[in-house]
């Protein structure tokens, strides 16, 4: 009878893994290269509506972000569901608006002190009240260019 | 005999752990940003010392309710209607601009009861303390839409290229300088044509 004599190599070869390090190099730069470092983590509920006749942003430096919307599930048994402004890393009261854009303006180089924009990242289901709070409040500072930072899409998104 | 002629190899095992650990910590703390948005220009807070007369017919008021709902020249409109209306008021140039000239590039119906001319059109915003956000964003975007598709059409006829397109390359900061010094005289001539006045009023206190 024959016999099936198993042969010694008979396992499968294992797979090289030795350009494994390269797929994830490639993958780090990638990400290193289209993304930014978070400055400010949001506390707030931030789905920005949609528009499509938009302009892209002036460089990171140039600008100055303010965020609204109402607080995210985990901070809501301590600040309520109405909407809230957040500046940097806190939420903040209407009347601190004034000073957190003076005081971003005068961090800023000299040069580009005139030429700052001031982008409002602002919940889609926030009251046009708070949003025009805030826009007095960057009036009394001459802070006039703003930018109402949205998402690339059609514009009838935002009627649900 | 031990082998001493080459060099015991270190071992890279441990390399696609490593790069695993960076590519995830960056993908935890960076984001991809959204930076595009509709750029605004609010008005100084001390009114202008001697605030021209303006006629109601170069006024096209949209108040925007907080049912969300649209109002425009007292008539209730849909949203999906509002681009064209505002294109056939800033497009009518029934009478003279600014400084007397006719509208010679205007392609509106040239009716008395609408705008005289597209310099002389303001378009006024006008929204609820309880009008949402998204909507307020929507109104926002089909009026900037109105004078972006008068923009192109002009500048289609004259420089054969779009307006949009000719403003982003402008702003763009990888865009060398003598290609802006040259996009530069363009965009003003057709901002002038169709300077965008779209003043947002303080909104109603109820």
């Amino acid at each position: 009878m024959a016999k099936f004599t198993k042969k010694k190599k008979g396992d499968l070869p294992a797979v090289s893994t030795a350009s494994l390090p390269d797929i994830v190099f490639m993958l780090l730069f990638f990400f290193m290269t289209v993304t930014t470092m978070k400055d400010s983590s949001l506390m707030i509920k931030n789905e920005l509506p949609y528009a499509d006749q938009v302009q892209k942003l002036d460089k990171k430096d140039r600008v100055i972000y303010i965020y609204a919307g109402k607080p995210s599930p985990r901070y809501q048994d301590k600040y309520g569901t109405a909407a809230k402004i957040q500046l940097n890393d806190k939420f903040a009261d209407v009347s601190e608006v004034a000073n957190y854009v003076l005081a971003e303006r005068a961090s800023k180089r000299e040069e580009l002190q005139n030429v700052l924009t001031t982008a409002l990242k602002v919940d889609n289901e926030t009251n046009m009240g708070l949003v025009s709070d805030i826009k007095q409040e960057l009036r009394k500072v001459n802070a006039l260019k703003i930018n109402y930072t949205t998402r690339n899409g059609n514009a009838f998104q935002n009627l649900k | 005999m031990a082998r001493r002629g080459a060099p015991p190899e270190v071992n890279a095992g441990s390399m696609a752990d490593i790069a695993f650990l960076l590519l995830i910590f960056f993908l935890v703390t960076t984001t991809i940003e959204t930076d595009a948005g509709l750029d605004r220009k609010l008005p100084p807070i001390e009114p202008p010392e001697n605030p021209p007369i303006i006629k109601q017919k170069n006024i096209f008021t949209v108040v925007v309710n907080k049912n969300n709902q649209l109002l425009v020249e007292d008539e209730v409109m849909e949203l999906k209607n509002l681009r064209e209306a505002a294109k056939e008021f800033l497009d009518n140039g029934a009478g003279t601009g600014e400084k007397g000239e006719p509208c010679d590039y205007c392609q509106g119906s040239k009716n008395p009861e609408s705008s005289d001319h597209p310099n002389k059109a303001i378009i006024s915003l006008q929204n609820d303390r309880l009008t949402e956000y998204g909507t307020y964003i929507a109104v926002q975007n089909e009026l900037v839409a109105a004078y972006n598709e008068l923009r192109n059409r002009e500048a289609q006829r004259l420089f054969n290229r779009d307006f949009t397109e000719m403003n982003n390359t402008y702003l763009d900061p990888k865009t060398p300088d003598n290609v802006k010094d040259d996009l530069k005289p363009k965009i003003e001539r057709i901002q002038e044509m169709y300077p965008q006045k779209l003043s947002e009023a303080e909104p109603k206190n109820n």
